[in-house]
């Protein structure tokens, strides 16, 4: 069998045996419930409803503020309390619309969609569009830009994300072996959509029994079919699942359409065959709370706006108080000062860890062991790239495609020097991208005056 | 604001997991893999040797730490890195050196090669090779005469070069005259094959080293195909100690695959023009040092592609 993967890459402790035999439970809120009009790449969302509103689950409180934007909905009945600042997972302080719950989950009658077959490619777009759905393995790019590339029919494959490489993760593999029909359904609506591709459910190899189940349930379907990825972090990243899977690789520059090819998380799949079959917007997503400082670590089916403090309690509360808590995974989630934040739709996970080894490790010199180069997926030099960030040297820091790292972490990890490399290489990338944009708004600004005084002249 | 701080966790920047390999360990896991060819150096040579070794041991930690102190620098003798070089100089040394060489070695490996440069990772040659080649050239007939109990003469590197025959199994088990460490063949590699099963180094460095010393011989060394002429320049001397041992050394080696081949082959190359053409029968800690000097050269030189890169001439997405 043609071994699926990409060079590079690490092996971390996975943890997914703390929660992986845990079926998905739903969680009912109780409190507050909070929806930054910002959870997503793009335009924040607009609100539509005032302090004062009664609003449903399944009614739209925010609409797309742009093409790149997308819908947010209310996931319980009750009260708009307020539109204040709220701190959101990464951090920020960012505009939310605040929904007192009335404890009666009372949800919106959705207009009926037609049957799969009888939906025209627009209509599908459209649903997803309406749906407020972004890529729910954590970058949150909206979906229906994503199926909207410029040649529709040059699209080869249509790849489901379900690698789940981030340790300790298990709410793609909870999803995959308990609502495996609404996955493949998921997949059937893009495919709908790109007459010309094969649809790819791409799984790690760490997860036999998620592709043993997914393999019988297609094995009638002839235009999709699982591939069994070697288990390395991180194949779950867009660039690597697509080497992978077709041997085509692409750059920053770049994006999925220029290999042929369109990327779905596994949640969002399912997100899309509710939004297009049922109508139903993006309002639930899967996380999995664990860690060694959580009493039960377990997958659960949550209503975006929950607070994270109900998830803890949900998973039995801690077993010792906790020295870091990240919201998503080890290597690329955002550790959290403060656990009055939401879940949003790219809210992957909650771990709470006793011990944080980060503040424990000790900084030393680079000894040029070249572990970084030889983890990095990018096939960069990170200790180097690192060192000109420091230096904030533009010029060598894109010398060596300092803006193609993916920020993926696995240099920071393997490094014997204890060495913040991915911190240092982001920041300078941020800088960098901003400096080359920046330069080119002045040469166009340039070249326009350069054009508008020629035309004055004649 | 103090009230507020104590309730907060801890918070840094991805990723929140580190693997458990230290700077530390990796400097403990080499000398380990030392202690075969060490412990053959002993046997072998006699008990004097061990007086060579605790002397560059101890005085490359002890420079280390005064340099370090005197400096107001963070003392970093704990890092092991001072002990490895001290074990890698004391390798390099012949069995009967006088232990005040061994001193001024250690100096110069310390605190003229690694710490005047800046210390652990600034190094542009290596310590141990960089001390050794200083000594060569201050005490030749010291560092070349390689006598002990009842033994003289030249080497059976040198007396392959004067086309005498010699015992290549001799070679191969280090029943031979040479540097304290650099004599059997199996000790090094059973010490090589640790490291490599540590993660600690691969074969990039070494098999290409190996490779194009292999090759010149055949092409340049006179003897053509010879097996048993080839077998006695791979085994004989320090080529072996300096493939696993020297070449790989992190900081003063390229970071990148293209990098350590493109090294590996210029090593090679130059050990076989040493011992073909110039005056000595030896020549691997020359051909390193200038490898060495040329690593930001070859950094430069060694196209990068990373993933996905477009070639700007041709177009196309490639891996």
């Amino acid at each position: 069998m043609a071994q699926y993967t990409f060079s590079g890459g690490i092996h971390p402790y996975d943890g997914k045996e703390l929660s992986k035999d845990k079926p998905i439970r739903d969680v009912l809120p109780k409190g507050d419930l909070v929806y930054p009009v910002s959870q997503h790449i793009g335009a924040p969302a607009k609100p539509i409803v005032q302090v004062g509103d009664k609003v449903k689950a399944g009614q739209m409180i925010a609409e797309a503020g742009g093409f790149v934007s997308a819908n947010i909905y209310a996931t319980v009945s009750g009260t708009v309390k307020a539109i204040a600042k709220h701190r959101v997972p990464v951090g920020d302080m960012v505009d939310s619309i605040i929904v007192e719950n009335d404890g009666l989950y009372e949800e919106v009658e959705y207009t009926p969609a037609k049957p799969l077959e009888e939906q025209s490619k627009e209509e599908i777009i459209a649903a997803v569009k309406e749906a407020g759905i972004v890529g729910m393995g954590g970058a949150g790019f909206p979906t229906h830009v994503k199926l909207s590339p410029k040649d529709p029919n040059a699209i080869d494959y249509v790849i489901a994300n379900c690698a789940e490489c981030e340790p300790y993760l298990t709410s793609d593999y909870r999803r995959m072996m308990e609502n495996p029909e609404l996955l493949i359904g998921g997949m059937k609506c893009v495919l709908k959509l790109f007459d010309n591709a094969k649809g790819i459910i791409a799984i790690e190899d760490n997860k036999p029994d998620a592709i043993e189940l997914l393999s019988r349930l297609t094995k009638d379907e002839p235009r999709i079919e699982v591939y069994a990825l070697q288990m390395k972090y991180p194949q779950g990243s867009e660039r690597h699942i697509i080497y992978a899977c077709t041997k085509r690789a692409i750059n920053s520059k770049m994006l999925p359409a220029d290999a042929g090819c369109i990327v779905n998380n596994c949640d969002t799949l399912v997100a899309i065959h509710e939004a297009v079959t049922k109508h139903v917007p993006l309002m639930y997503r899967i996380v999995t709370v664990t860690g060694d400082a959580i009493k039960d670590p377990r997958n659960f089916k949550v209503r975006c706006g929950t607070n994270y403090k109900e998830l803890i309690e949900e998973a039995g509360g801690f077993v010792a108080e906790p020295e870091a808590v990240i919201s998503g995974g080890p290597m690329m989630g955002f550790s959290l000062f403060d656990l009055d934040v939401p879940v949003t739709k790219t809210s992957s996970a909650l771990l709470c860890m006793k011990e944080d080894i980060v503040s424990r490790v000790q900084e030393s010199a680079c000894i040029n062991c070249g572990r970084c180069v030889d983890a990095c997926p990018e096939k960069l030099i990170p200790s180097q790239l690192a060192t000109y960030a420091e230096h904030e040297d533009y010029e060598e820091f894109n010398r060596l495609y300092g803006v193609e790292c993916i920020e993926c972490g696995s240099c920071t990890y393997v490094c014997p020097a204890k060495r913040q490399l991915a911190q240092a290489i982001k920041s300078m990338k941020k800088l960098a991208i901003g400096k080359a944009r920046a330069e080119a708004a002045a040469a166009k600004a340039k070249a326009e005056a350069a054009s508008a005084g020629k035309g004055g002249d004649a | 604001m103090a009230e507020e701080n104590k309730n907060m966790l801890n918070v840094s920047s991805n990723p929140h997991v580190r693997d458990s390999i230290t700077t530390q360990k990796i400097m403990v896991y080499v000398i380990i893999a030392l202690l075969p060819a060490t412990a053959f150096g002993i046997w072998h040579f006699g008990a004097y040797t061990i007086a060579v070794i605790l002397t560059t041991v101890i005085s490359s930690v002890i420079f280390e730490y005064l340099y370090e102190k005197l400096m107001k620098l963070p003392i970093t003798i704990s890092d092991g890195s001072a002990a490895l070089t001290g074990l890698l100089l004391a390798l390099n040394l012949p069995p009967r050196i006088e232990l005040w060489v061994c001193v001024i070695g250690s100096f110069v490996a310390i605190v003229v090669v690694k710490q005047l440069f800046g210390g652990l990772g600034q190094n542009f040659m290596n310590p141990a090779l960089g001390a050794r080649c200083f000594l060569l050239i201050a005490y030749a007939g010291k560092m070349t005469n390689f006598a002990y109990d009842s033994f003289t003469g030249p080497t059976l590197l040198a007396q392959l070069k004067e086309h005498a025959n010699v015992n290549t199994f001799n070679m191969v088990i280090g029943n031979e005259m040479g540097t304290i460490g650099e004599v059997s063949v199996i000790a090094i590699v059973i010490g090589a094959c640790f490291l490599i099963l540590m993660g600690v180094i691969d074969l990039r460095i070494p098999a290409s080293y190996i490779i194009s010393f292999t090759l010149f011989i055949i092409l340049f060394g006179g003897q053509g195909m010879n097996a048993y002429y080839v077998t006695a320049h791979l085994a004989g001397g320090g080529l072996m100690l300096g493939a696993f041992f020297m070449a790989t050394d992190y900081v003063t080696s390229p970071i990148t695959t293209k990098g350590k081949i493109i090294f590996g082959v210029f090593c090679g190359i130059m050990t076989g023009v040493f011992r073909v053409f110039a005056s000595g029968a030896e020549g691997v800690s020359y051909a390193i040092i200038l490898g060495n000097l040329l690593v930001p050269l070859i950094e430069r030189w060694a196209p990068l592609r990373h993933f996905g890169y477009v070639d700007p001439k041709k177009g196309g997405g490639k891996a």
